[in-house]
């Protein structure tokens, strides 16, 4: 069809009907945004899954050189009262040959707790370092079983095919001896 | 230039006033006939209506009436403390009120459940471990959960303020079974809970005077809130989108008329 | 030369055609080359209204499946969780669930539209078939659909419903068993009715388009129940009809959003706020409002298996209708007498609803039995008597004699 109905009219007529399809095309799409975005958005973390975002972790029953595994957002988070040997062979270590350069004091916000999201950077094993029993890796810190990667007692990759450090997550201290997660 | 559906026009009016009618009707005041010959009056409540909202006010003093004279046998799983933000809570405050409440965790490493104190994420405590246990302790009636109970009811909130306020003596004194009351809503007017409100049942945080109507507005006030949090976003919402839609549809008339037009 | 014959300036166009022409497709069926009565109603715009309801369910549905968890322990619960805490939670719940009755309402107009015009007479009999049969699947996808939350009226309306199988001789105990997945309605019951509840709007949406093609072999009716004659009585689908529909969907959409905005409980039942108990059964088990004439017909036969016979006979007696309807003339608007009745069907209906909705108790038991009785002696008795006996009005030679007519013009000669 060469010619739309409705193109029979004054020359005048042109740009009122444009305005008219133009608004209507307009409304349509507002309209059409306003659908769109509560399907995309729904999926998005519900509100008791956000309840659940940060968690609190009291840290005075820990003693020193224990660890503890708390679960934040779903993973474990190892949080570490480290001894005044694990902090200074985590300080001493020679930065630029580390895999991941990273300073210890650039990973911790007081020196005696080291907090560490606890999932190897490789594949997402979680390391073995926790229990007094368990194999620590050669510096001490953590050994992923999985394929073989080592951290230092600042959770540093030293060995092994992980490619970062472990990650540190975002946390507070609301007070001298609670710490909030997330 | 004549145009050969007329009828469409006529229809569509008679249409849109049947709608109009029907919205109308809905929205009617009035005393309602409900179950089995109790009535009860509708009322005014701020959240009714196309720009309703819930007032902050009666929903803390709701609140405060749940906490203090229904949560000994009436449980509100379906609400978070984190939700007590929603009526007017700071976040700490809503904190400090989960942490009045012991909440079950566990099984720790020993395998044993224990206590600890309530989070923002926790939910609020249920009075009784299960139903047999509320039933036990209730002769035998269970007092249901109040999360949902204004949309669980034909009447609403209408209906629950009825029947806080609605305790009578039983008519020609007739004798009730042990343990129940004579309740003016309630269906069959036998009812396993005794009258739980009474003047200054509640010391109001903000001073109002706590008469037995004022504790039962603002408690059916709240449980109304407890049953349908979202519906100040679904107002809010709704007239944005009714008014896009709206002028979408005069828009797509104006299309049409034009389009149509150009027959003949 | 594009093989479907669809020309376009845009050579994106030009190429995708040349592969798949789905251009001179679309162009040929809803497009310029389809060809309408020129006179149709907006009674006509149920249709496309209808397959519209249709895809918002499935859309809603899919996006509440991502959240909804189909176990008894977990299923109310879980659609609070939607209700309360998943992102925009309520209004895809609300949508979904007054989606259902905006679509049996449209649905119902479209059928009342077919049997006043008489769609369903030659060569449209298929047309009406594969119409009921999407309806009699619509009906049982709205059944399990409002089992799923798992309220008290889920799951009384569903033992009760059920429970009708046992009225089948000799096997019946045996059938409902196998329904059920045990000894009562149960989790079995619910995750079978979510799987089937999830796939049948599916199948829907293919007989959807058998219906449709059905639809485009012989076209539409008309209000006149005259055929298309000559390119005089039709006009293109698009851009009339397709922006006709357009504006009805805008209405549409505004009827739709006054339930879901402002009354997202009325055409509900409050008892299905309370989690099921299988141990206490509520005072009045009601379905929902677009199945209450077919219970008020289940509930008027006093025998269990008579009852289930009338509810079935009252949907399948509609495919006959076709031939019970004698008359050679399509249109109620020249049946005076079939256009009475007619409206009493439609009030014997809406009665029906009504009874539905009450106890089956005092009068009610007699208003839905005469209604009933009434209902069967419309499709038996009357439309054939009618159509035998009716002197109808005369009808117009053509769509565009009538359109003359009315505008005092003689009437269109042939080859003009």
């Amino acid at each position: 069809m060469a010619t739309m109905a409705g193109d029979r009219g004054h020359a005048g007529d042109g740009s009122r009907r444009d305005f008219l399809y133009v608004a209507t095309g307009t409304a349509a799409a507002v309209g059409a945004a306003l659908t769109v975005w509560p399907l995309i958005d729904q999926m998005n973390p519900a509100g008791d899954v956000l309840a659940l975002a940060s968690t609190e972790v009291d840290l005075s029953p820990i003693e020193v050189g224990q660890s503890i595994t708390v679960v934040w957002r779903g993973r474990p988070v190892f949080v570490r009262r480290r001894t005044a040997g694990e902090i200074s062979a985590a300080a001493e270590a020679v930065v630029s040959d580390l895999p991941d350069p990273q300073t210890d004091s650039d990973r911790v916000q007081q020196t005696e707790w080291l907090v560490l999201v606890g999932v190897c950077t490789h594949l997402g094993c979680i390391p073995l370092g926790q229990k007094g029993t368990d194999p620590r890796g050669d510096w001490g810190g953590w050994f992923c079983p999985c394929h073989g990667s080592h951290y230092d007692t600042s959770g540093r990759v030293r060995k092994g095919p992980a490619p970062e450090n472990l990650a540190v997550p975002p946390y507070e201290f609301v007070t001298e001896t609670t710490i909030k997660i997330g | 230039m004549g145009r050969i559906n007329t009828m469409g026009t006529g229809r569509r009016l008679v249409a849109g006033l049947a709608a109009v009618g029907l919205a109308v009707w809905i929205s009617a005041t009035g005393p309602v006939i409900a179950a089995e010959g109790t009535s009860y009056e509708k009322r005014d409540w701020s959240f009714y209506g196309i720009f309703g909202t819930y007032e902050r006010a009666p929903l803390q003093r709701g609140f405060q009436v749940y906490v203090e004279v229904c949560a000994a046998c009436h449980g509100l799983k379906r609400i978070a403390f984190r939700n007590l933000v929603d009526i007017g809570f700071s976040d700490a405050e809503a904190k400090a009120i989960a942490a009045e409440y012991e909440v079950e965790d566990g099984p720790d490493q020993e395998g044993e459940m224990f206590t600890r104190p309530g989070r923002l994420s926790d939910y609020f405590v249920p009075p009784f471990a299960n139903d047999n246990a509320a039933r036990a302790s209730n002769n035998g009636a269970l007092p249901p959960d109040l999360s949902l109970i204004t949309k669980a009811r034909g009447g609403g909130p209408d209906y629950v303020y009825a029947l806080l306020v609605g305790y009578a003596e039983p008519p020609g004194g007739e004798e009730l079974p042990d343990g129940m009351s004579y309740n003016l809503a309630f269906p069959g007017h036998q009812i396993a809970m005794p009258p739980p409100l009474w003047a200054d049942a509640v010391e109001y945080a903000d001073g109002t005077s706590a008469t037995v109507p004022q504790l039962a507005e603002d408690l059916s006030y709240f449980l109304a809130w407890t049953a349908e949090p979202k519906l100040e976003e679904r107002k809010r919402l709704g007239l944005k989108v009714m008014i896009v839609m709206i002028i979408l549809a005069g828009l797509l008339y104006a299309v049409k008329r034009r389009i149509w037009a150009g027959l003949h | 030369m594009q093989p479907g014959g669809f020309q376009s300036s845009s050579k994106i166009v030009q190429w995708i055609e040349y592969r798949l022409p789905i251009f001179s497709f679309l162009d040929h069926s809803v497009g310029t080359q389809y060809p309408s009565p020129k006179n149709l109603s907006y009674l006509w715009n149920f249709g496309s209204l209808a397959g519209i309801a249709l895809v918002i369910q499935i859309v809603t549905g899919i996006v509440l499946a991502m959240h909804y968890v189909p176990h008894g322990d977990m299923a109310f619960d879980s659609v609070e969780r939607i209700m309360r805490d998943v992102n925009y939670g309520w209004l895809i719940r609300y949508i979904h669930a007054n989606g259902s009755s905006m679509f049996f309402a449209v649905v119902y107009i479209h059928i009342f539209r077919g049997l006043y015009y008489g769609s369903y007479k030659f060569p449209r009999e298929l047309l009406w078939w594969l119409g009921l049969v999407i309806f009699i699947l619509m009906m049982m996808t709205a059944f399990m659909g409002y089992v799923l939350p798992w309220g008290q009226m889920s799951y009384w309306a569903a033992t009760v419903i059920t429970n009708l199988f046992t009225a089948i001789p000799w096997a019946g105990e045996a059938i409902t068993e196998w329904l059920w997945g045990g000894f009562v309605v149960g989790t079995p019951t619910l995750t079978r009715f979510y799987s089937l509840h999830y796939l049948i709007p599916f199948v829907i949406f293919g007989i959807v388009f058998v219906h449709i093609w059905a639809l485009h072999v012989h076209k539409s009716n008309n209000p006149l129940g005259v055929e298309m004659k000559t390119p005089k009585d039709s006009i293109a689908f698009h851009p009339y009809y397709t922006v006709k529909d357009m504006f009805g969907l805008g209405v549409f959409l505004v009827v739709f959003g006054f339930w879901v905005f402002y009354f997202p409980n009325y055409l509900g039942h409050p008892d299905n706020y309370i989690p099921a108990n299988p141990l206490q059964t509520p005072p009045h088990i009601v379905p929902e409002w677009y199945l209450l004439p077919f219970y008020a017909i289940l509930r008027a036969i006093p025998s269990k298996l008579g009852g289930v016979i009338a509810m079935v006979a009252s949907l399948g007696i509609l495919f006959l209708v076709p031939w019970l309807d004698t008359s050679r003339v399509r249109s109620a608007t020249f049946r005076p007498i079939f256009k009475q009745f007619y409206w009493l069907l439609v009030a014997d209906v809406l009665v029906l609803g009504y009874v539905g909705a009450q106890p089956a108790e005092g009068i009610f038991v007699h208003i839905g039995r005469i209604a009933t009785a009434y209902y069967f002696v419309h499709f038996i008795l009357v439309l054939p008597l009618v159509g035998w006996l009716e002197r109808p009005k005369p009808v117009p030679d053509s769509i565009a004699a009538a359109e003359a007519a009315k505008q005092g013009r003689p009437a269109p000669q042939a080859g003009e």
